[in-house]
C-alpha cells in the first residue's frame, strides 16, 4: 500500500521521464529532472543530519521551489513555505513557532533571508540541487515512512494575532489527492494552470496530481492576473486544460468582458473555490466555455486541501448560492448544533482521515478546535470543528451558511479579523481599532481611535501583515462604539459605512 | 482628477499617487487593487474600462489612467 506521496513520482518517473511536468517562465523541469534534484536536495538534508523534523523554504514560486518541497520529504522531514510577500514580523512569528534548525532559499531572495533573526543554516538552492545522491540513504529512510508523519506546515491567520501552523501527514495528503482526482477526472493529458501561490495548502491540486499521473502543471506569472486578456493568451498558448481557482481570479477575467475579445479555448475543468462564486459572473464563464467542467470545492485548510464537492449542473438563479455540496469519498461531514446533536443546520465538523495532526506546536489552539467526536464515547476519535455554519438544502445538498466568528473570505484568503485588530492595536499612536468586512464591496473596512494618520497607518501595517490582510477603508473616530457588555459594536460600525 | 486620486489613495493611503509612474510595473497595485479601482472608476465617472485596457501603459500612473477615463467619457 502506498504511503507516502512520493510513490506516485517514482511510478511516474519509469514511464514518462522526459515529459514536461513543472514550469514557469525561466525553467522546465521534466519527470526525470524532478526525481534527481529532488533527490539530490534531500541527499544534502540526509548528509548534514535534517530527519524528521521541518525544513523553512524561502523562495520565488517556481519548479526549484516544488522540487525543493519533494526533496524535504525525501528526507523524511517537513516543509514549511513561506514567501517574499510575508512581512518580516511575520516570518520571525513563523520561525519562532517552528523551531526549524534550516532554511532554503534561493539566490534571488539570499538577502533578504540573511536578515531574518535566525541562528539556524541557511543554505541557498543552487548549492545542493547536484549534490551527489546518496541512494543507499535514501532507500533506508523512505522505509522507515510512516504516512501518519507529517508532510508540511502551513500557517494560517490567526485571531489573537498570531499565525496558526497547519500540520498535515502523508496519509490525509494521499486521501485528498486520490478523492479529489476521481471527481476532477485528472489524468496524463491534464494541463494545469497554477494561481494559488506555493505557500498554501491550496496548490496541492495541481503538485501532487502532477507527479500521480504525469501531467503538466505550469505556474502562471503573477502579473497575469491584472491583465484579463494577456492571462487568457497565455492560457491558450500553454494548452491550460484544468484551471483550480479562488473566485476572485475567474471573476477578474469575466467581469471586464474579456470573453468579447479571447476565451480559453482549451479548458474543460475549472475547479474553484474558497468563496461564492456569483452567478451572474458564473453564467459569463458557463457560457464561454460550455464544454468545460464547473466544480466548486469546499474546505479548510484543517481538513487537508477541500474536502466537499460540487458539480455545477443544474440551473441557478441569480439570486441562489450555489452549494458546497457533498463530502469527499472517506470523508463525513456532520452538522452539530450548539448541544453537539446532529441538526439539519449546525457546525460544519469534519470526520476521516482528511482532518490534519493540528496546530503545530500549539495544543492550546488545536484543542479548541481538533475534539473528540461528542457522538463517540467508545475510543478516541478526532474530528474538526470548521465554525462554519452549514445546512442541507431539499435536495440533501450541502449550503454554506455562515461564520461562527469574524473569520472572513477576502480575495480567497482567509482571514481573521481580530489578527488585524492586535496588529493595529501594537502600532504606536492608537488606542483601539475595530476591523468589518463589507461584504457588498468586499472591502476590508479598519475603524480606530488614534493620534495616527491613516497613511502612516497603512505604511506601518504594511511591515506586520501580508497585503491582504490590509485594510482597504481606514476611517479615524473620536471615540469608538461599545456593545452593553463592553465588547466593540461592530454592528454600529457596519452602520457607520452606510 | 481629483476623485480619482480619492479612489487611488483610499485603496493605498502610503502612496504618493501624484508621482508614482510604475504603479502596476513596480507591484504597488495588484490584481485585485486593479479589480475595484475599475469598480470604483465605473460608480464615479460611470465609464467601463474593458479587459484590453487593463495594460500597464494605462495603470502605471494616475496621470495615465486619468488620461483613458477622459477619452471613454469623450467617446460616450
Amino acid at each position: 500500500m502506498q504511503n507516502h506521496v512520493l510513490d506516485y513520482l517514482d511510478e511516474t518517473v519509469k514511464r514518462v521521464p522526459d515529459k514536461l511536468a513543472y514550469a514557469n517562465e525561466t525553467t522546465q523541469y521534466t519527470f526525470a529532472d524532478v526525481y534527481r534534484k529532488n533527490r539530490s536536495v534531500a541527499s544534502w538534508l540526509a548528509k548534514n543530519g535534517y530527519y524528521k523534523e521541518p525544513v523553512v523554504v524561502f523562495m520565488r514560486k517556481s519548479p526549484e521551489e516544488i522540487v525543493t518541497f519533494f526533496g524535504t520529504i525525501q528526507a523524511g522531514c517537513f516543509y514549511v513555505p513561506i514567501d517574499e510577500e510575508m512581512p518580516f514580523a511575520r516570518v520571525q512569528l513563523i520561525l519562532e513557532n517552528c523551531k526549524a534548525r534550516v532554511i532554503i532559499c534561493d539566490r534571488a531572495l539570499l538577502d533578504a533571508a540573511r536578515k531574518f533573526e535566525f541562528t539556524g543554516e541557511l543554505v541557498c538552492f543552487d548549492e545542493i540541487e547536484n549534490t551527489e545522491i546518496l541512494d543507499e540513504q535514501l532507500t533506508l529512510i523512505r522505509k522507515k515512512a510512516i504516512d501518519t508523519d507529517p508532510i508540511y506546515i502551513v500557517f494560517t491567520s490567526g485571531s489573537t494575532g498570531i499565525p496558526k501552523g497547519v500540520c498535515a501527514c502523508h496519509r490525509s495528503v494521499l486521501d485528498y489527492i486520490e478523492q479529489l482526482s476521481e471527481v476532477l477526472g485528472f489524468d496524463e493529458n491534464t494541463v494545469f494552470g497554477n494561481q494559488t501561490p506555493l505557500y498554501f495548502d491550496a496548490c496541492l491540486k495541481e503538485l501532487y496530481p502532477t507527479i500521480k499521473f504525469g501531467a503538466t502543471t505550469w505556474l502562471i506569472p503573477h502579473n497575469l492576473f491584472s491583465m484579463p486578456v494577456k492571462l487568457v493568451e497565455y492560457m491558450n498558448e500553454k494548452k491550460i486544460n484544468t484551471v483550480c481557482w479562488v473566485v476572485s481570479a475567474l471573476t477578474m477575467i469575466s467581469a471586464f468582458r474579456t470573453f468579447d475579445t479571447v476565451v480559453p479555448k482549451f479548458l474543460r475543468t475549472v475547479a474553484f473555490g474558497s468563496e461564492v462564486f456569483p452567478v451572474k459572473q458564473f453564467h459569463l464563464w458557463k457560457n464561454a466555455v460550455p464544454e468545460a467542467r464547473f466544480v466548486n470545492l469546499y474546505g479548510p485548510t484543517e481538513g487537508t486541501g477541500m474536502c466537499c464537492y460540487y458539480p455545477v449542473e443544474r440551473e441557478f438563479m441569480p439570486d441562489e448560492v450555489i452549494p458546497i455540496g457533498f463530502p469527499f469519498k472517506n470523508t463525513e461531514i456532520m452538522l452539530l448544533d450548539e448541544n453537539n446533536k446532529l441538526a439539519e443546520e449546525g457546525e460544519i465538523c469534519i470526520r476521516g482521515t482528511s482532518v490534519t495532526l493540528g496546530y503545530y506546536n500549539n495544543p492550546e489552539k488545536t484543542s479548541e478546535c481538533f475534539v473528540q467526536n461528542p457522538l463517540n464515547t467508545a475510543y478516541p476519535e478526532i474530528i474538526y470543528r470548521t465554525g462554519d455554519i452549514g445546512r442541507r438544502n431539499e435536495r440533501g445538498e450541502l449550503v454554506f451558511v455562515s461564520r461562527k466568528d469574524y473569520q472572513i473570505k477576502h480575495m480567497g484568503h482567509r482571514i481573521e479579523l481580530g489578527e488585524i485588530e492586535v496588529n493595529v492595536n501594537l502600532l504606536e499612536g492608537v488606542k483601539m481599532s475595530g476591523c468589518v468586512y463589507d461584504q457588498v464591496k468586499n472591502k476590508i473596512i479598519l475603524f480606530y481611535v488614534g493620534t495616527v494618520s491613516p497613511a502612516e497607518l497603512s505604511k506601518q501595517l504594511k511591515e506586520r501583515l501580508p497585503r491582504y490582510m490590509i485594510p482597504n477603508n481606514f476611517y479615524q473616530l473620536d471615540e469608538m462604539p461599545f456593545t452593553a457588555n463592553g465588547k466593540i459594536d461592530r454592528i454600529a460600525l457596519k452602520n457607520k459605512l452606510k | 482628477m481629483d476623485d480619482l486620486l480619492s479612489i487611488l489613495s483610499d485603496l493605498h493611503p502610503d502612496v504618493d499617487f501624484t508621482t508614482e509612474e510604475n504603479l502596476m510595473d513596480d507591484g504597488i497595485l495588484d490584481s485585485f487593487d486593479i479589480v475595484s479601482i475599475i469598480s470604483e472608476i465605473g460608480d464615479v465617472f460611470d465609464v467601463i474600462i474593458g479587459a484590453n485596457e487593463i495594460t500597464p501603459e494605462n495603470f502605471n500612473s494616475a496621470e495615465a489612467l486619468y488620461a483613458l477615463i477622459e477619452k471613454k467619457m469623450d467617446e460616450e
